[in-house]
């Protein structure tokens, strides 16, 4: 609304529903009620179970934002730039939408249209974002570059990889944040992964097919060819950290921004 | 829907001080503070959630006030830079950027003061990096962050916080 990107005549505040808020686990689902806050899920040992989540939550925007903006919230809006929807892509996301009368649930590849643009109907409301639990030896990592805290990511790169103790992975979802419409699928990197070693040639194969896969604009946050670089170097990274977690050991991961110590 | 500006009322407890106000729905809470409060240490830098010389505890998270409806504060607890001083007495924070020149122009202290007063509530001893990640959403641009930053180091230390 400051942008003037919408002018709504009315406004209802979500924020006085209660029991609207929460994150609980039950065999291995992750509930998040949608007006939970990024600062909540930062700090939740539960979500931390799945540590990209951590990655996103941590990171989005600064702490003031976190402390007011919601997971459901950044879903609904359908943001380019969001970070909840490559990072949730990656996983087994369902969105609890209810209505006047009846309710629904929506697979998120699904519920995402277009920039902006969900499955919601009109009056209708994201009650929960639920995310089940990934398939063993398998572990995700977001990454994401901005210029400085407050703003949106230039380029971001979300991944889950089910790697096997062999050392071959078995399955790959590379979701890019920033760099289309609505969050890409890269399809192409994912099948360059799937069936091999982690080795540096697969690794580089997946991050250039990222990179044509990207689709992006130049505007304030970089040309098109410098958001093309980043996907490449997102990506390789991305999947050198789930790699490691994916065998359980413990990296940090999530936005970068220069002048971060 | 409602007729063009229908007023509302709204209770908001201030630096201790409960307000009963009727307000425009649209009145932002940072106006709010400023305009009917006449509290006007909380500044407004950019009015887009950029730079943080809004910031505010709400509930005593910090919030950019710029980005809350007044109206969406009813029955919240409010703490501004005004309300940090004791009986006259600064606050350890604000002692602290004053000791270590943690400001040249002072636009954006208070906002960078109250994000101050919310890190050191949520850790007592932040490391360096949470430090900088404590105050990365307050923009500053005449002291380069350096003195900012080791005015908190400082009262991090001293541990006389709060």
């Amino acid at each position: 609304m400051k942008l003037r990107l919408s002018s709504p005549s009315a406004l209802v505040d979500l924020n006085f529903i209660p029991d609207s808020s929460y994150i609980r686990r039950s065999n291995g689902t992750l509930h998040f009620g949608a007006m939970t806050r990024h600062a909540d899920i930062e700090n939740s040992e539960i979500a931390s179970r799945l540590p990209i989540l951590h990655d996103c939550a941590a990171g989005i925007a600064d702490s003031q934002v976190r402390n007011r903006g919601t997971i459901g919230g950044s879903v609904a809006e359908a943001d380019p730039s969001g970070d909840w929807g490559p990072v949730l892509l990656t996983l087994d996301t369902e969105v609890h939408v209810i209505g006047p009368g009846s309710s629904r649930t929506i697979g998120l590849a699904e519920f995402f249209l277009d920039a902006y643009t969900t499955a919601l109907a009109p009056g209708e409301l994201v009650k929960e974002i639920s995310v089940n639990a990934p398939p063993k030896n398998t572990a995700g990592a977001y990454v994401a570059f901005k210029r400085c805290a407050p703003v949106y990511a230039s380029a971001s790169a979300a991944v889950s990889l089910t790697v096997e103790d062999g050392g071959a992975c078995t399955a790959a979802r590379i979701l890019l944040g920033c760099v289309g419409l609505t969050a890409i699928r890269a399809s192409d990197a994912e099948a360059a992964l799937i069936g091999k070693q982690l080795t540096t040639k697969t690794i580089e194969t997946a991050a250039e097919a990222a990179m044509a896969a990207a689709d992006p604009q130049s505007d304030m946050r970089g040309s098109a060819e410098y958001k093309r670089a980043l996907v490449r170097v997102l990506v390789k990274r991305a999947i050198h950290i789930a790699a490691r977690r994916a065998r359980g050991e413990h990296v940090e991961a999530g936005h970068e921004y220069v002048g971060r110590i | 829907m409602l007729e063009g500006f229908d007023r509302v009322p709204v209770q908001v407890r201030v630096n201790g001080t409960l307000y009963e106000r009727t307000i425009e729905p649209r009145v932002l809470l940072v106006d709010f503070i400023r305009e009917d409060l006449d509290l006007t240490g909380t500044h407004i830098g950019c009015d887009t959630t950029y730079c943080g010389a809004c910031t505010v505890l709400m509930n005593g998270a910090n919030v950019k006030s710029c980005t809350v409806f007044a109206v969406q504060a009813h029955g919240s607890e409010i703490t501004t830079i005004e309300g940090l001083a004791n009986d006259g007495k600064l606050h350890p924070v604000q002692e602290a950027f004053a000791a270590n020149h943690g400001l040249q122009c002072g636009y954006c202290t208070p906002g960078l003061i109250m994000s101050t007063v919310y890190l050191l509530s949520k850790k007592q001893k932040p490391t360096d990096q949470e430090i900088r990640k404590g105050i990365a959403g307050n923009t500053c641009r005449c002291t380069g962050y350096q003195n900012v930053f080791k005015a908190i180091r400082a009262v991090a230390a001293a541990d006389v916080n709060g």
